[in-house]
């Protein structure tokens, strides 16, 4: 139904504070395009300068190829779920949902159909005369999705939609919209901090930092091949080991002169490996094109299907993640080792070589 | 905000502003009055700006004393005025304070009662017991007396539940560790209430003293004599609009006099004046 | 209330709550009760004796026509004033809401009517309007306006809607400033994007969620202009002319005061106990129920 299109987009807030520092995203129709990062990377911004909530410093903001840069929130033909819904509260569902037709002049009888409608694909057909306080959290988050849906925009917004649900009812909200947006086929810019849901709803994923995309791709590419020791650090639980490096001869040691077994590429001053990725090993034994570091368990953490080890090396914390029970008990000495393929590098300024 | 257009945030200003004229020219209108001879009040319309006589009218005022208010000077007054205002205050808050503190952290029998019969109290302003109020007045000697203007309008139902309101979002763990640590009810009073509720008691003051300093009916009732006048009943004497030697430049003194204090309470005090009115009416 | 950790004490809380007690009792239930009793009595001409009426002086009061007259007088100026203090206050709040930069500014010179006693608020719009020296007054009759607040009761009422109201918009302001601010920003933005333009959120979201606060001022405002605008009808009309702005508690006062009818206005003064208790009622139960939004 519609594009989006971020061209250098910027946010300067009183003159002097950047919060939004040059982006350019393009999702093509239908996509469901996520950006997360930390609090004050500049997401929400982003995602505020799209709805028209927020004036766009420089750059420009396109939905299906129109500069929608000088259009209000009202004409842009979008809509949005908010954080913390947004419901009206002195309305009925069914008037929270009708409510963004009626202000458009669609005539009752279709309005009331629509409504309908939505309301028994979200099962919320037996709330409809309930006000937004009878409802549970889980129920208000469907009411906000349905007044999205009705109003069949060209554009979904989602700003953090699930944060304020449990984790049980976020990981089920999570599947419906995903399938939500699939079947409707509404292009879709979704907002989270939470790497896991980022992941698992993402056609593309923006990962943002400080104002800037820090990387930007289809979520497993972003997995597997940080652009960054940020988003190295941001993308997975638990996050990737990071360990600092210095190239020695035809070697490398880590900080304390411990050598790792292997050359690391010119300029890698960093190496990092995730917890999945390595094995462990009780012997002496060096594989051949892996790392190999000595390390102690300092604490083992069994969560049922699999276990995470938490190790000292060299002064660094390294935790493993080995499936099913672990053998290994606190202070038992221990060889963590990773195979070259799966290990990743990074120069000075953090990015990957 | 929502892409407010520069306009609009224009049209708002505009809209303030001339709200704030509106507001504002009373006040500012009775100063430029009182720095303007007699004569050129006399002559309507008053020139919008200041006149030269504003040392004149003002000293004139405060020492020279008033014929229509017997020869009362607007200094005696102001002083009349501070001390029913202040007295109003603080002896609200003090009786308040004392009674709130029983009725919360003590259990005596008729505690319930007590606290019913100050809350009643909320539904009988002066107003609808006038004469028989002013009866017990001259009963007990009170008329033109300060005692008179202050304590039958120190009792006061807002004020104590402001406080029992407050006070029982005191958590009753505080209590247990005062007494563990061996303080008394008075110690556990002046060491730990007292001091949690300072911001609570300067609220209330601004809002107690501005209630005390614009007191009208009451006043009128309890004085007879010129020299025991609040300033607000004293200008209501001076004022006279059949007669023709109404002296008015220091009526407008007398005006500024009787409004700037309160004023300057109000907006230098302002965030527990704001406080204070949002509290005392939950 | 929650059972809560108290003093052991048997005589301190008595002796704590004996001043207010001595003065509520001395001042206020003697007084009221006096008030109640002598409501009941009737006075013969030279107030020597008195004997015992029942409800005679409230049949008196109820059928008097100028006592009708004043319960008509004090409700034109009671909607009226309540009804201007909350336009006025209503609008500059919206459109102190609206700008970013200057707001203390504005509040704090809002907030100075506030501060001015009612009778001096109503000596001082007196001052400008009065038919003599008036110079708002002169205007008015330059522009052609025959303004006589002295002689046309009508003019006498609108100077004292316009004072009381003048006095009531600080307060007014105030918790409409704060009751926008507790509007959700976020719900003013759904309504945007749901394409509502300025005026239809105002009224279709903020106006409706605006609506305890607005209940709330209306009760308080009713109150005031009941009860604390005595001094400004004392100070400005004297229930002239004619009695075409004596409103009830004037009335108390005048003929209880200055007519000296100790029956008639003992039965006043009930009345208006009576409205006392309905309007603390009324403002009790809106507090209970105060609306709490999802």
């Amino acid at each position: 139904m519609a594009t989006v299109d971020l061209k250098d987009v910027e946010k300067v807030y009183g003159g002097a504070v950047k919060a939004v520092k040059g982006v350019t995203i393009a999702i093509p129709d239908k996509a469901l395009c996520v950006l997360v990062g930390p609090s004050g990377c500049g997401k929400s911004t982003l995602l505020r300068m799209i709805a028209g909530l927020e004036t766009i410093s420089s750059g420009t903001v396109s939905i299906d190829g129109k500069v929608v840069n000088e259009i209000g929130p009202t004409e842009r033909d979008i809509a949005m779920v908010f954080q913390n819904y947004a419901l009206y509260p002195h309305m009925k569902v069914y008037d929270n949902m009708a409510y963004g037709l009626r202000n458009r002049g669609m005539p009752k009888d279709e309005i009331d159909r629509r409504v309908k409608d939505v309301a028994a694909t979200l099962e919320l057909a037996h709330l409809l005369d309930r006000r937004p306080r009878e409802l549970s959290g889980g129920q208000r988050q469907r009411v906000a999705m349905g007044r999205a849906i009705v109003r069949n925009p060209k554009v979904f917004l989602f700003d953090e939609p699930l944060s304020n649900l449990d984790a049980k009812l976020r990981g089920q909200m999570r599947v419906e919209i995903k399938n939500l947006q699939r079947s409707l086929g509404v292009t879709s810019v979704y907002v989270t901090h939470d790497q896991l849901e980022a992941m698992t709803l993402a056609d593309i994923l923006v990962v943002m930092n400080a104002g800037l995309v820090e990387q930007m791709g289809a979520p497993l590419d972003i997995y597997e091949k940080p652009a960054s020791t940020f988003v190295a650090s941001f993308i997975g639980a638990p996050p990737m080991n990071l360990l600092p490096i210095v190239a020695s001869g035809n070697g490398a040691t880590l900080a304390d002169g411990t050598d790792i077994g292997m050359a690391a590429p010119a300029n890698a001053v960093t190496l990092g490996f995730r917890p999945e990725d390595v094995d462990v090993v009780m012997n002496a034994d060096r594989p051949e094109g892996a790392v190999a570091l000595p390390a102690r368990v300092e604490a083992v953490e069994p969560v049922g299907a699999e276990s995470f080890l938490y190790c000292a090396a060299a002064g660094n914390r390294i935790v493993v993640r080995v499936s099913g029970r672990a053998t290994a008990k606190p202070d038992d000495d221990l060889r963590i080792v990773a195979k070259s393929e799966k290990l990743h590098w990074f120069d000075q300024a953090g990015k990957r070589v | 905000m929502i892409g407010q257009s520069p306009v609009r945030t224009l049209i708002a200003h505009a809209v303030l502003i001339v709200g704030i004229l509106i507001v504002a020219f009373p006040i500012y209108y009775t100063f430029v009055a009182s720095t303007h001879t007699l004569q050129t009040i006399l002559r309507p319309p008053l020139p919008l700006l200041p006149g030269g006589e504003f040392l004149r009218n003002y000293t004139e005022a405060l020492f020279g004393g008033i014929g229509r208010i017997g020869g009362v000077g607007v200094g005696t007054l102001l002083l009349n005025t501070t001390i029913v205002a202040v007295g109003i205050a603080v002896g609200k808050i003090i009786i308040s304070i004392l009674s709130a503190y029983a009725i919360v952290f003590f259990r005596f029998p008729f505690r319930m009662t007590f606290f019913w019969l100050i809350f009643i109290t909320l539904m009988l302003p002066v107003e609808v017991r006038i004469l028989p109020t002013y009866k017990v007045m001259v009963d007990f000697g009170l008329i033109d007396t300060y005692a008179g203007l202050i304590i039958p309008l120190i009792a006061s139902a807002t004020a104590t539940l402001l406080f029992r309101q407050f006070f029982m979002t005191i958590p009753g763990e505080l209590v247990e560790a005062a007494r563990v640590d061996g303080a008394g009810p008075w110690r556990f009073f002046f060491d730990i209430l007292l001091p949690l509720s300072r911001t609570n008691i300067a609220a209330l003051f601004v809002i107690l003293f501005i209630y005390g300093w614009t007191q009208y009916l009451w006043p009128l009732l309890v004085t007879n004599r010129n020299d025991m006048n609040t300033i607000v009943i004293a200008l209501r004497k001076m004022v006279s609009f059949a007669d023709a030697d109404t002296q008015w430049h220091l009526v407008m003194v007398t005006a500024m006099l009787a409004i700037v204090p309160p004023i300057l309470v109000v907006v230098l005090m302002q965030r527990w004046f704001v406080r204070g009115l949002v509290d005392s009416e939950k | 209330m929650t059972p809560r950790v108290v003093f052991p004490n048997k005589f301190l809380p008595y002796l704590l709550v004996a001043p207010q007690l001595a003065i509520t009792l001395i001042f206020f239930y003697w007084p009221a009760g006096q008030a109640l009793y002598q409501s009941m009595l009737k006075e013969d001409p030279f107030g020597l004796r008195s004997k015992f009426v029942w409800f005679d002086n409230f049949k008196r009061v109820l059928s008097d026509p100028s006592y009708l007259n004043s319960i008509k007088v004090t409700i034109v100026f009671s909607v009226a004033t309540a009804a201007v203090a909350m336009c006025v206050a209503l609008l500059l709040a919206v459109m102190a809401d609206k700008v970013v930069r200057g707001k203390g500014f504005y509040r704090t010179l809002m907030i100075w009517p506030y501060a001015v006693a009612p009778a001096i608020a109503g000596m001082l719009f007196l001052f400008l309007f009065n038919p003599s020296i008036g110079s708002l007054a002169v205007l008015l009759r330059r522009a052609g306006i025959p303004w006589d607040p002295v002689l046309n009761g009508n003019h006498a009422m609108i100077l004292l809607v316009i004072a009381a109201a003048w006095k009531q918009i600080s307060y007014n302001f105030l918790f409409f400033v704060a009751g926008l601010q507790a509007i959700p920003k976020t719900l003013i933005e759904a309504a945007a994007i749901d394409g509502a333009g300025e005026t239809k959120r105002f009224w279709t979201i903020v106006f409706p969620l605006l609506a305890p606060t607005t209940f709330f001022l209306l009760v308080i405002n009713t109150t005031y202009a009941f009860f604390d605008t005595f001094g400004i009808v004392h100070a400005v009309t004297g229930g002239g002319p004619g009695k075409s702005t004596e409103t009830l508690v004037y009335k108390v006062y005048n003929d209880g005061f200055v007519n000296l009818i100790l029956g008639s206005s003992a039965a006043q003064s009930v009345i208006l106990m009576v409205i006392v208790i309905a309007l603390t009622a009324i403002q009790f139960r809106y507090v209970e129920k105060k609306v709490h939004y999802g």
